[in-house]
């Protein structure tokens, strides 16, 4: 049985007929075509499908479906404002955060989380924010000085 | 090399904001009108007969569109290297991958319900997991038709005499180190999808490593499928991680062919992630024994190496790795007489395949630990030792590779400056530093007939440039580096150069990306394209500017005379005038760049890359005597790459290398008991996370090579190769004990302290 809900979705509001069953990824990926999150375990594990909701960072392979009633929810396409990247999408960019790219949407929201919590994190607390976003490619060090350098240039 | 524009520079990767903003489309996002999506049926046991397989039912289910079985193959169509896997199979599972059913179906979800419909019967085998049981005399047979499970793959080098060697040297010493299962863990699962047109040519929407070989693996499949002289087109989605998981072709792929041919439709497969960790083919395990000698003043005698490889139930280009093992085994340090012997041997076990460094960081795990025990016999400082044997410029190995350029020395001395070595080591007090060296060819590797990578350029009407390499990206950044080449040779910006590197209907040939070639070769490609494009220019504008082409120069994407700088135009106004005239042209390159390296000849001798990267790893390690945790304190990575075309790839390359390579010495592990993989997860199976990122110094050591781009030399690989040793060593020297099977976990230094201590 379908079920109807609505929820703000990068800024818009969204009504939308779900099955039960979905994933808010499932949702977001095969019914309303944002492509921009990314599964990489379908279990919560590595991240890649992060988004944000209600101002932290959520899972959404394993965040259910009817549960988004009434969110605000943020993924990868809804940063850049106008035509112009997040300082958050820049700062990847230019300091060789991106490499395959596939767990760049979600290590991008989970930065975006902690910055709009935390005005100056530590090092520790930019680490704790994107433990769980699994990267094999860039070894996070650039990741790291990515979110470093956006935090710090506020 | 001052007047470097583009090249040399930090420039961030150029598919880097479609990445960002989640524009990047990956073989996950790919979908075409009618597509159905296939799952695949694998085994329940990793060795057993099938007593019955009955797909009716499945096939029944609303929204199936086909079920197909081994009887759906061609008969006797097998894949791999020694074709000795039928992509579907029969009669006896010999793997817990073995794929025995698929389904094409509407969604996901019903081809997945389908599978749990499709009946098996099995009579159990009692298996074979012990790649030392397998060896015996009278075990049990893998493959019922070979005549024994050691591969007729005789991998053998033999350099001077090692006999002799041994009599004469001062010190030996001989140990046995083994290494375990580890697997790609690209976050991008594997997938594909297969689309006919209605002549029956094959459109491949892949994630490959290997665009050009993979079109002929498929066309050699639909030779067997009886469509001859059909064309095979292979569109790359963006690839979301490589390490070399993608470079060969799987059975995956060849049932997605066979479900598209059966429904007429487009059939795309994407792997789970449990499946990409059960069924895609990991870095093999190794155990080797290896034997080191030198003389009394510390210069090495002799190597000697035996090597035992689990090959698991198939061949594939695991199976090889030994002759790129024989890289450091031979050439890693002058070593005057060598001897390998390795053996890849079946077993029920997963089958392997290229995993980045390809066979060199199992080797030089055992060189390298071996080596520090060398040291501590003859009484010599570890990296005095190395200091002593380095490779260097000039030399001929004795495998007959011609170092060129080197600068393993420079980067021993980096190590030993940055981690303070002489004050760090031999303290005794639960910190210690070690350190570890590479070699990895940096030219190429001549593995195939041809080590090439072909590249075309057009010029548009408004001066920007399109690039059709062969060469892919796979996220280490050939895409940008090509475009800095090519953007250098012309004399323009980089944003007016774009890169297409993902359809082999448009992009030339290149054997793949492998072997840290790509930077060498394609580049090297681009570089004698973007020459002849740059002629054909100057050429055509000194006609335009009533100049001497030899006196006009392009900077900044204008075209101007050196002589007369009243005399320049705007290179897509000259452009314009060259292609709208009577008679005009558009300006078009092409450039194929095949190295001058060799293959190996019959006693595996040549020169197998034109030139070859060397680097040196240091690390200062603390070990708690309580838990066994190992913490890394500083860690050193010092690389010779000839010259950095983009330091900001190379450090990226470097960290994310280092980081794998910690994860492999300190805890990655593929759980295997009797042929089932027990730690498929990532819960279970734990790659390093950003709580995991030691302090780590890439240090770029730069040497000029003269037959790089640039002078440049590979960096793909080289960033895990020395990283397990060089942390085993200074594990050794902060507790004095030797973890000589990887992955060094705390329960092994813990039973090893125990034991110490007894």
């Amino acid at each position: 049985m379908k079920k109807e809900i609505t929820f703000n979705l990068n800024n818009e509001e969204t009504t939308v007929e779900v099955d039960p069953k979905w994933t808010l990824l499932y949702l977001l990926r095969e019914v309303l075509n944002l492509t921009g999150t990314k599964e990489g375990c379908g279990y919560g594990e590595c991240g890649a499908c992060t988004v944000i909701i209600d101002g932290k960072a959520v899972n959404s392979c394993i965040f259910p479906v009817l549960e988004a009633e009434g969110k605000n929810i943020i993924t990868i396409e809804g940063l850049a404002k106008d035509g112009q990247m997040h300082p958050l999408q820049k700062a990847f960019i230019e300091k060789g955060a991106v490499q395959c790219g596939f767990c760049t949407p979600g290590m991008i929201m989970s930065a975006k989380a902690l910055l709009d919590e935390k005005k100056n994190p530590t090092d520790e607390d930019i680490k704790e924010a994107i433990e769980g976003n699994l990267c094999r490619c860039t070894g996070y060090v650039m990741i790291i000085d990515a979110i470093k350098s956006v935090a710090a240039g506020r | 090399m001052d007047n470097l524009k583009v090249v040399g520079k930090k420039i961030p990767k150029i598919d880097a904001p479609l990445k960002a903003t989640g524009a990047a489309l990956y073989i996950q996002d790919v979908k075409i009108p009618g597509m159905l999506h296939g799952k695949i049926l694998y085994s329940q046991y990793p060795h057993a007969r099938i007593i019955k397989l009955d797909t009716s039912k499945a096939e029944k289910l609303p929204g199936v569109r086909a079920v197909v079985t081994a009887k759906d193959m061609p008969p006797n169509f097998r894949i791999g290297i020694m074709k000795d896997n039928p992509p579907l199979k029969s009669g006896k599972v010999l793997s817990i991958r073995d794929e025995i059913a698929a389904v094409a179906a509407t969604t996901p979800e019903i081809a997945e319900e389908a599978l749990s419909l499709i009946e098996v019967e099995y009579e159990e085998l009692p298996g074979i997991f012990d790649p030392l049981e397998a060896m015996k005399e009278g075990a049990m047979l893998i493959h019922e038709e070979a005549k024994s499970n050691i591969l007729k793959m005789p991998w053998r080098l033999i350099c001077g005499d090692v006999e002799k060697a041994k009599q004469e040297s001062a010190y030996i010493v001989e140990d046995t180190f083994s290494t375990q299962w580890v697997t790609h863990c690209c976050l991008g699962t594997s997938g594909c999808v297969a689309h006919f047109d209605m002549h029956n040519n094959l459109t491949m929407y892949s994630n490959t490593q290997i665009p050009s070989l993979a079109q002929n693996d498929f066309v050699e499949a639909l030779n067997a499928f009886g469509l001859k002289n059909r064309r095979v087109r292979i569109i790359q989605a963006v690839i979301g991680g490589g390490f070399g998981s993608k470079l060969d072709t799987y059975a995956y792929e060849y049932i997605a062919i066979l479900l598209a041919l059966k429904t007429r439709k487009p059939v795309k497969i994407i792997f789970t992630r449990e499946e990409e960790f059960f069924a895609t083919s990991p870095r093999q395990c190794t155990i080797t024994k290896i034997s080191h000698g030198c003389d009394k003043d510390g210069r090495l005698t002799f190597r000697d190496v035996e090597m035992v490889l689990d090959n698991g139930a198939y061949t594939s280009w695991g199976a090889t790795t030994p002759s790129v093992m024989m890289l450091p085994i031979s050439s890693l340090y002058k070593v005057p007489n060598v001897r390998y012997i390795a053996k890849c041997v079946y077993t029920n076990n997963t089958y392997c395949q290229a995993m980045r460094g390809y066979g060199n960081p199992q080797a030089t795990f055992a060189i390298e630990s071996s080596l520090d025990q060398l040291a501590e016999k003859a009484g010599i400082d570890p990296l005095e030792l190395r200091r002593i044997n380095a490779n260097e410029p000039g030399e001929i190995t004795p495998q007959r590779f011609k170092i060129t350029s080197c600068g393993m020395k420079e980067c021993i001395e980096e190590v030993y400056k940055r981690l303070n070595w002489k004050e760090k080591r031999g303290k005794d007090n639960g910190r210690g530093v070690g350190m570890a060296s590479l070699i990895h060819v940096g030219g190429g590797a001549r593995v195939y007939k041809s080590d090439g990578c072909g590249t075309i350029i057009k010029m548009d009407d408004f001066g920007k440039v399109d690039v059709f390499t062969g060469a892919s990206d796979i996220g280490q950044g050939s895409d940008t580096v090509i475009a800095q080449i090519v953007a250098e040779v012309i004399g323009i910006p980089i944003e007016d150069v774009n890169v297409i590197n993902n359809d082999t209907d448009i992009c030339p040939w290149d054997v793949g990306v492998h072997a840290s070639r790509t930077t060498f070769v394609a580049g090297n490609a681009a570089l004698g394209a973007a020459r002849k494009i740059r002629e054909q220019i100057l050429e055509a504008a000194g006609k335009i500017l009533d100049e001497d082409p030899a006196d006009l120069d392009i900077k900044d994407g204008m075209v101007f005379s050196t002589k007369n700088k009243e005399k320049s135009t705007p290179l897509g106004k000259a452009l314009r005038k060259i292609h709208y005239t009577l008679g005009g042209k558009m300006l078009m390159a092409e450039y194929f760049y095949d190295p001058a390296n060799e293959n190996f000849d019959k006693e595996f001798k040549g020169n197998l890359s034109v030139s070859y990267a060397y680097g040196a790893h240091g690390v200062e390690v603390e070990v708690d005597r309580e838990t066994g945790k190992v913490k890394i304190l500083n860690y050193v990575a010092a690389h010779d790459v000839g010259k950095a075309i983009n330091p900001l790839l190379l450090e990226g390359q470097i960290y994310g290398g280092g980081l794998q390579g910690i994860g492999y010495a300190l805890g990655e592990k593929m759980v295997y008991q009797n042929g089932r993989l027990m730690n498929g997860n990532f819960l279970d199976y734990k790659i390093p996370t950003a709580k995991d990122v030691p302090p780590i110094q890439p240090v770029i050591v730069e040497t000029d090579e003269k037959d790089g781009p640039f002078g440049a030399k590979g960096i793909g690989e080289p960033g895990l190769v020395p990283t397990a040793p060089a942390i085993a060593n200074a594990i050794y020297d902060a507790i004095g004990v030797r973890i000589k099977d990887l992955p060094i976990t705390p329960e092994k230094i813990l039973a090893a302290l125990k034991a110490k201590d007894k």
